[in-house]
Parts: C-alpha cells; structure tokens; sequence
C-alpha cells in the first residue's frame, strides 16, 4: 500500500504560514464479479486514489483535489484550493477541526482474510448464490444478477492543527436481484449478505431473502386505501432512519433548514423511541475510529424515550451553533468537502419480534419495500409520501400482497405514532440499522 | 491548469493505443477498447448569504475492457503512461483464461472528425463572475417575498475530454463542456415551512446565463416554496393528472424508458421484452430519445463508445419500434448501436442510458386540457422518481401540484408522491397538448450518474394514484 500519511504530511509542508490546511488522501481497490446464466458476464479490478486540500485563509475556504497519488498534481490541489479560496465570502466561523483529547475507539475494521481471498473462489459464491435462487422456488424466472463485490481502502488525514491520522478497512457482499413470475404477474425481489470478509457473508441468507421477496408478492394488487397500522420490515426501517438523520443534522438545524430546528428537550416522539448514532460500535458497518476531519468517533444521543437530546455536528456546524463538534464529518471521498452526517444510527430495539409485532397489531399492512423517498419525504417540512409493496394483515396473520399503492404521513406524527419496535436487529450497509417498527394513522393510498 | 488545445483523440498517441489494444488481446479475445479522460470540473457553494465553498478538480484516467465471449472484463488506471495503461490490459484479459489468442495487430482510424469545443471554457470564466452568478440569485430569490427566508444556490461546470478506440479501429474524441445552476428556497409562514427549487442545465459553456437568467429561475424557486405555504395536503386516491410540459418528461423517462434499454430487454427483466410492434400506449403517443437534440443536459455528439449521438423514435403513435442499444447489448443481436452507450467516468463500464427523451407534441391547447378536467390535479413541476422495469411499478414525487376544481386550476397542494404503473399509464394518455417543453435531470442506473434531458407538452392522464393523506 501506498504511504499516505507521508503524502499528506508532505503536501502540508507547503502550507503558508497564515493559513490553515488540510490534506485528505485515500487509497483503495474494489474486485465485482457479476455472473449470469452460470457464467461470468463482469469481471472488475478497480483501484481508485486521491487527494483533496482543503485551505482556509483570513475565513475564507477553497477546496480543490486530484485523482492521482502524485505529488505534483497533490501540490498543485493545495494551489488550486487556496487560489479557490480568495473568491469565497469570509465566514467566521470556518475553521479545521482542533485536537480536543477525545480518545479513539479500538475498533479493528481490516480482515488480512480477504485480501488474500482468491478471484476464483469469488467467482464461485456469485455463482452458488445465482444457483441457489434459480433452484429455490419453480417461480424464480430470472435471475438478473448475481454479484459479489469486495474491497479495501486507507485514508489518512493531516492538517495544520496538528491532525495525523490514518485508518484502513475492509468490506464485501453478495447481492442478487430475481424475477418471480406465474402466469402474467411478474415480481421482483433482492437478497444481499454483507461482511467485514468473505466468512462473514450469509451466501444462503441472501439466496432465500430474494426468493421469499419476489414470490411472496405474486398475484399483488392495489389495495382499498385506508387509513391504517403499517408495520416496516427491517431494511425500510433502515432507510427512514437515514432519512430522519437528516434531519438531526447540526447544520441543517442550525440554518432552519430542519423540522427538528429549536425543538431540543422537546418530547417528539413516543417513549418506546431511543435513537443513537454509534460509530464505535464495532458490530455496525458504519464504525470508524475517526470521523471525516479526524476526529474520535463517539457514541451520540439523538433521542431519548422520545425526547430530543441533541444533534450531529461537524467542526463548522458546530461553530454556527456555538458547540463542538461530535466528530460527525462525513465525507464521500477525496472529492468532496466534509459534511455532517450519521454513520451508524440505531433504535433502541424492543422486545418482541417480527410475527409477534404482528400478532399484535392485528389489521395493517406489512410494508416489504419502499420507493420514491428522495422525491417523497420533505426533511424540512416532515412530509412523508412515499411508494410501497407489502402484504395485507389480517386477523394477526400475513395475508394478501399488495403493490401500486402509497404511505403517507409527516415524520412529525410518525414518530407520535410508533406503536412498537422490534427485537430483531440487523446490521445493514449504510449508515442506519434495520428493525421491525410498526406505526399506526398511516394513510395508504390505493383504488 | 492550463486549457489543453490538442484533440481529445490525442489524449493518448495512436501507436501507444494500438500497442494497448494489443496486449489487451494477447490471450484471446474477441473485443477490446481504451476509453480516456481528462475531466476538469468547478463548482461553487452559496448558502444562507455566504458563499461558502469555491471547489475545482481534476480526473484523468482510462478504462480498458476486454469482451470474451458472454463475459466482460474491465480494469481503469489514472496512470496514463504506456506502462499504466498496458498493466491495466493486462488486468482487464485476465478473463481470458483460455490463454494462446495469439498476436492481433490493431490499426485504429479516426472514425469521425474529433468535435472542436467552440463553448466558452468553464476555466476561462472568471471566478468572481461565478460568484456574482450566485449571489444575484440569492437577491433575486429574497426580493421575491418576505416570507423567503433561506436561500442556497449552486453552480457547477464540467469540461470531459474523451477518447475511444477499440479493436475495430474505431477512433474518435469529443470535448464536452457542461455547466448548470440551481437554486431552493425555504419559505416560513404560520403553517410550518416549505421548499421550492428551480435548475438550469445545458450542454452549454458559461455563455448559457445569456439566454437563462438566474434571476428568474431564482424567482420561480422563491414563489414555489412561497404558494407552498398555503398549500393543503394532497389526496389520496385516484384522480385525472394534467402534466404541465416540461419536468412531467421524467415520467416517460423512467415508466417506459428504462423498461426500453436494451439490457434489460435482453434479460427479460422489462415489461417491453418481446413487444416491438404492438401498441404500448395511447395511438398520440411518440416517444423519442436524442441524444442530438439542441443543447440539452443529456445531449453528446458521441456516446462514450464513440459511437455518434443520433435520434431514436421509440413508440411511433403508440406502437413500440426499437429499443436503445449499447455496443455489447447490440453485438449480441447482430446489429449497431443506437448511440446509447454511456458511462460515468472512466472508472466504470459503459450500459445502455437514454440521452433527451421526450414526448412528441400533439394538437389540443393546454388552457383547453385543463378546462375540460372537472376535477383533478395539475402538476406543475415533478421532482425525482424511481422505476421497477421487471413491473413496471414507478413513483414519483410532485414538488409543485395544485388542485383542478371545475375546470380551473385552484388551490396548492403539498409534496406528495403518485404511483403507478408504466405500460397502463401510457394507455391512460387522452389529451397532449401543442406546447413543450425540456428539463434538465441526473438519471442514476447500477450505481452510475449521467446527464440527461427529458421533455415533454402538457397532457392529461385519466387516472394516477395520487399518494397524499387527505380523502380524494
């Protein structure tokens, strides 16, 4: 592996004096096998690497970055970002993060295991995991894809603040997307398993997971819209959380921008609803010992049995708030400029299980997936509008599928709403964690 | 980083190409390509009154893959010296196990004359004049109405110089230079807030605000979020949808475009496998994909194949008559590209993508359209939307709707989204208008972004399940 720190340090060296910098440098190689029909149909070696500067001079911030670990082009970033600079607005509160002693979590995120795992042995779980749905139920017409993807990446991180770090890590999954069809009806499922190394991985999970998706949802049709109990399968769940983080964050709260804006020590929701951001938890995907400027990640407090605790800041929304940051900068590469954002959001889980939340709830409707929500959820205004497929329940039980239909409600409420959350956690890619959670006076539209 | 003035097919020398193209071969093979870049790009940031953040970069790099048989091999490099890119041919044949293709020599021709940018260059621009762009927004918006009280805005150039060549000699450049602006506003009032945003997207160099005023774009965004707060939630159920011209082109593009890709056609993951020929929609109906189409957000003058951009009529008067192909897909079928290629960045293999897609204008007068609607809702502007091409299933969000009460456009309505289905809302179509209209948008497949334009006039569709909370 490339030496990054050293880059960093040696781009830093050429700081000026009444400057600030910053050095982000990134490194990384991806493998992605897709298999069809029993063969390979693509084979991807992929190493990408970067920079990106960061300069700050008399308040004003510029930022420029390479594709490439050359030191020239890495220098001539840092010119291009201070030149960058001159033409922003002084902003006062714009500013590199400072040391301030927090201590790292001990989280080991690399596993030797797979960079030493071999092309032909990937090619085989694509394979076995193409096989497995294709054989899994005589409905299975397709399957589309069958991929596996691996990869590992180093970052390193060093600023005239006197920030050095550098962290690496490893990451795989499985991924499948199948076509069930009887007669005219045609339905789609996806299955995937994720892991730190290729041991990790679920192969028979995934298999069975896009199977059950796209045959329990043949012969769906619109249903009666109602107003009703709507209970979210783990990875929608998943997928509100991420949404309601925006929401959370520092700066959006701070500009206005977020229906959580001045509403702190405020009950929001209902007591069963505890909701951290944990990135020291080594059991998340999104665990990191550093966030995005290089400081400790640390466990946050959102929500406490329904009462707003706080939000997520990254150096500069923490100044505009008159805070400190909690080290929650994210960043997508070497690309960009650090934000603020969740990296491994959780509930706090219940005590019941999915068929038991179920039982419980009696009428309503299982919601397996949604779509739409970048269209369809207003972080500012809390609108929630968003496409669903599921399955109707009745009498306590799983019953009729359901598709083309729509849930709607304001995050507001939702949360004022939530009637239970389950027990049954599960570690998702991304920055959110999956849990049953079932919310009542949700508006389904259908016929 | 001074403008380069050489052809974009010289990013590369030819011989080097051929040797690369070579050795891409060694252990047999039946196709290889080199695709390079060298992409600058400038964005600026401006939010609640300060421009906060001036960004540049740069991005050079190649992608070589290597076909054998059903199976693609790809590797990318940022390292273009002959021995970066050789090593990459390397990685990309390592799918050719057979081993023992032997030596086949490749001599690359310039297919088409290389495209000679004629756009003012984004890195010519001053970068105050930038700025200004974004703070006349910002004035602009906030003059708009008290209740305006935040404002963001942003601008964004690109300048992607590509090349391709592959082992049928084909070799072609082009010089794209793209540059957009985009402003949203947040308006406050007694009802909670609401937002409102407006885009501006060409294929264009900085010579676009000339004929596009950010100052009017600013302003629409601002009364947008503005009427917004007086709006009611929106129905739930089925109604009659009038699509004003214009972003209502997003529809198409994701309830019947991808469903034409070709790639999803060959895998019979689409509602449209086997349907060339039949009536897929309303007998007005004429869908077209152009990738030549003025200078709209998804124009190109050759894909990122390097084939040239040319114009698809997808449904001629509600019948299917082609789908859109890339190389790979299009090879397998024994016919040519329709100019569909398209990728990222170098960094990821080309698939089928729409360039301009829209909907052909028809005679009815919008005013008209709307008169005779009793009651239904009137989309002003469409936001983003997803589709399920194996169903057909799509969602989309309004971010500017209005009720229709008796004819006649009433009150506003909040965000929600409608849902439907491809196929039955083509068939749904009974009025198109004689306007229209394109709009800019970023179309996302397998974990890919591109540009592209989608149009389409006013029209009405008799029933779309409108996803809002109030009774219908």
């Amino acid at each position: 592996m490339p030496d990054l720190l050293g880059l960093a340090r040696r781009v830093l060296e050429e700081a000026k004096g009444d400057e600030e910098v910053e050095v982000y440098v990134a490194h990384g190689r991806e493998t992605s096998i897709r298999v069809f029909e029993g063969e390979i149909e693509e084979l991807t070696a992929a190493e990408s690497a970067g920079v990106g500067v960061r300069v700050i001079s008399a308040g004003r911030q510029g930022f420029s970055y390479v594709g490439t670990l050359e030191a020239t082009a890495a220098t001539e970033a840092l010119v291009q970002a201070r030149d960058n600079a001159t033409f922003a607005s002084i902003d006062e509160h714009a500013g590199l993060a400072s040391p301030d002693g927090v201590e790292p979590p001990a989280l080991d995120l690399w596993r030797e295991e797979l960079v030493s795992f071999l092309t032909d042995e990937k090619v085989a779980l694509a394979l076995e995991l193409e096989r497995r749905v294709r054989s899994g139920d005589p409905r299975i017409r397709q399957v589309v894809s069958s991929d596996y993807v691996d990869g590992y990446g180093e970052t390193a991180i060093a600023t005239s603040r006197g920030i050095e770090v550098s962290s690496r890590q490893t990451g795989c999954y499985l991924f499948v997307h199948a076509v069930a069809g009887d007669g005219d009806d045609t339905q789609t499922g996806f299955g995937y398993s994720v892991g730190r190394a290729p041991g990790d991985l679920d192969l028979e999970a995934a298999a069975t997971d896009a199977v059950d998706r796209a045959t329990r949802l043949l012969g769906a049709k619109k249903a009666r819209s109602a107003k009703l109990t709507a209970v979210l399968d783990r990875r929608v769940t998943a997928t509100l959380l991420g949404i309601l983080s925006g929401t959370l964050s520092g700066e959006e709260v701070v500009k206005g921008r977020s229906l959580f804006a001045g509403r702190t020590g405020e009950k929001v929701g209902v007591d069963e609803l505890t909701l951290v951001d944990d990135p020291t938890n080594p059991l998340a995907y999104g665990a990191s010992q550093h966030d995005a400027e290089g400081l400790a990640c640390r466990r946050n407090s959102l929500i406490s049995n329904g009462e707003l605790k706080g939000f997520l800041y990254n150096t500069y929304a923490a100044r505009l708030a008159g805070t400190a940051s909690t080290g929650s900068a994210v960043r997508g590469g070497f690309r960009t400029t650090p934000g603020v954002g969740a990296q491994a959001l959780s509930l706090e889980p219940g005590k019941q299980d999915q068929a038991e939340i179920i039982a419980q709830v009696g009428e309503g409707f299982l919601v397996q997936s949604i779509t739409g929500v970048h269209s369809g959820v207003n972080r500012v205004s809390g609108d929630f509008s968003v496409g669903a497929e599921g399955l109707m329940i009745r009498g306590g039980e799983l019953a009729e599928p359901v598709r083309e239909v729509t849930i709607a409600s304001t995050i507001q409420r939702m949360l004022q709403h939530v009637v239970a959350v389950g027990s049954d956690i599960e570690w998702l890619p991304g920055a959110a964690t999956g849990v049953t959670l079932a919310i009542d006076d949700i508006a389904l539209s259908g016929s | 980083m001074a403008p380069s003035h050489t052809a974009s097919v010289d990013l590369v020398e030819t011989p080097v190409l051929e040797r690369v193209l070579r050795q891409a071969l060694r252990r047999g093979g039946d196709f290889a390509e080199v695709f390079v870049e060298d992409r600058s790009s400038s964005s600026i940031f401006l939010d609640d009154r300060k421009v906060e953040e001036l960004s540049s970069g740069r991005d050079r790099g190649a992608g070589i893959r290597v076909i054998v048989g059903e199976t693609t091999g790809f590797a990318h490099t940022a390292d273009l010296s002959e021995a970066g890119l050789l090593s990459a041919a390397e990685a990309a044949a390592a799918v050719a196990r057979e081993g023992g293709g032997g030596v086949r020599e490749v001599a690359l021709s310039r297919q088409h004359p290389d495209h000679h940018q004629t756009a003012t260059l984004p890195n010519s621009v001053p970068k105050s004049d930038k700025v200004d762009l974004l703070l006349r927004a910002d004035d602009a918006s906030r003059s708009a109405g008290s209740a305006v009280v935040q404002v963001s805005a942003g601008y964004g150039d690109s300048r992607r110089r590509i090349l391709v060549a592959n082992s049928d000699g084909l070799l072609a450049g082009d010089d794209r230079v793209r540059t957009r602006f985009f402003v949203t506003c947040v308006a406050s009032g007694d009802g909670g807030m609401q937002t409102g945003s407006e885009s501006l997207a060409y294929t264009l160099g900085f010579d676009m605000f000339d004929d596009h005023p950010v100052e009017e774009a600013a302003e629409k965004a601002a009364q947008r979020a503005v009427s917004k707060l007086k709006a009611r939630p929106a129905p739930s159920g089925v109604l009659p949808v009038v699509l004003k011209r214009g972003s209502g082109g997003f529809l198409f593009h994701e309830a019947c475009g991808h469903g034409l890709e070709a790639d999803h056609i060959l895998k019979d993951s689409s509602v449209y496998t086997g349907r060339v020929g039949q009536l897929v929609a309303s007998p007005g109906v004429t869908l077209v994909d152009d990738g030549t189409l003025g200078p709209n957000w998804g124009t190109l003058v050759i894909d990122d194949e390097g084939r040239p951009a040319q114009r698809n009529v997808l449904i001629e008067n509600g019948v299917l008559t082609d789908y859109m192909w890339d190389y790979l897909r299009a090879r397998k079928e024994g016919r040519v590209s329709s100019g569909n290629g398209r990728r990222q960045s170098y960094e990821d293999l080309p698939m089928v993508r729409m360039t301009n897609t829209y909907l052909l204008a028809g005679e009815d007068d919008p005013d008209e359209i709307v008169a005779q609607t009793p009651n239904g809702i009137y989309v002003a502007q469409l936001g983003g939307g997803q589709v399920n091409t194996a169903t057909g299933d799509f969602v989309f969000g309004m971010t500017e709707a209005y009720l229709i009460e008796g004819g006649r456009i009433t009150e506003p309505l909040r965000n929600a989204n409608l849902i439907g289905n491809g196929p039955d809302v083509l068939s749904k179509i009974d009025a198109i208008a004689n306007d229209f209209e394109m709009a800019p948008g970023t179309c996302g497949k397998d974990g890919q972004s591109v540009a592209v334009g989608c149009g389409q006039p006013t029209m009405r569709v008799t029933g779309i399940t409108i996803g809002g909370t109030a009774s219908a």
